[in-house]
């Protein structure tokens, strides 16, 4: 059965491909994926600068940041953020157990590292509207 | 043959395919991507007796099958991408240059970007542009399917259609 179905496919892939398609059509084809590709280029980066740090101390925005710029951010002089390569990372902490500097470094929209005996959150934000959580049809 | 009949037949075999679509899931992390096996019968419509036959075949599947297996959204989101799949289609068969692979494929994508436009419209957010690329792509490869299947269809059962 899946032996017959292979062929079956093979064969009309091979007659839409050799003779019944004019060359508008792989014109049209061709033209389409073009721009299917380019405009996932474009959103690509769209989407990385979209993206933007927000640091948060005892629940208030102490700041807000691009990731598409390397910088090194104090924090009351507490803790240290690097922005290096789109990833926010904390460098440094001055409280004793270090939980935060050894977290994974965040790039992705609502990854988060938090350092609790400073009350500080640091969040990746898109900067204009929140994704959508679901869309029904 | 009786149009009437003929019109009857291609009406319940759009119906058919529109509730057959539901049955046959394609995950591409994009939610809306199906078949197309509706736009079969349209285009063999579209062919056989004209663009006025095939956009009242389409108008009567999009409201008969909305009712019975969808949802007043679904309707508005079929008739977005059916009525300008159905545009872009009657324009490609006028130019002699595309063959009817051609003009499914054209109908396939102005299908989606359609519904893309009307579900930006109503959720008022661009942030669903995103899946365009996806859905052009879906769209040239469903098309081309169908489009196949049309021209063996005709070929072979021209006696009876």
């Amino acid at each position: 059965m899946i032996a017959f179905s292979k062929c079956v496919c093979y064969d009309i892939l091979q007659k839409g491909l050799e003779n019944e398609m004019t060359k508008k059509d792989i014109r049209l084809i061709a033209g389409i994926l073009i721009v299917a590709i380019l405009m996932s280029f474009w959103f690509f980066f769209i989407k990385k600068q979209m993206q933007i740090v927000v640091v948060y101390v005892d629940h208030e925005v102490f700041g807000k940041y691009s990731l598409d710029e390397n910088q090194t951010i104090d924090i009351n002089d507490t803790n240290q953020l690097l922005i290096q390569d789109w990833k926010a990372k904390m460098i440094h902490a001055n409280c004793p157990d270090q939980v935060c500097v050894h977290q994974k470094e965040i790039s992705k929209s609502n990854e988060s590292i938090i350092c609790l005996p400073n009350k500080v959150m640091v969040t990746v934000e898109g900067s204009k509207e929140s994704e959508f959580d679901a869309v029904t049809y | 043959m009786n149009k009437v009949a003929y019109f009857g037949v291609m009406t319940a075999l759009a119906m058919i395919f529109s509730y057959v679509e539901v049955l046959i899931p394609i995950s591409l992390g994009v939610p809306g991507i199906k078949l197309g096996l509706a736009n079969l019968v349209i285009v063999i419509m579209l062919y056989k007796y004209g663009w006025r036959d095939a956009f009242l075949l389409s108008t009567v599947r999009i409201l008969l099958s909305g009712f019975m297996f969808g949802s007043l959204s679904m309707i508005i989101y079929s008739f977005a991408g059916g009525l300008l799949s159905l545009l872009i289609m009657t324009i490609l068969k006028r130019d002699d240059g595309y063959s009817i692979i051609g003009v499914s494929i054209g109908g396939a994508v102005f299908h989606n970007i359609g519904q893309l436009s009307i579900a930006m419209l109503m959720l008022e957010s661009y942030h669903i542009i995103h899946y365009l690329p996806v859905l052009l792509i879906a769209g040239v490869v469903t098309g081309f399917l169908i489009g196949i299947l049309c021209k063996e269809l005709l070929k072979r059962l021209s006696n009876i259609l």
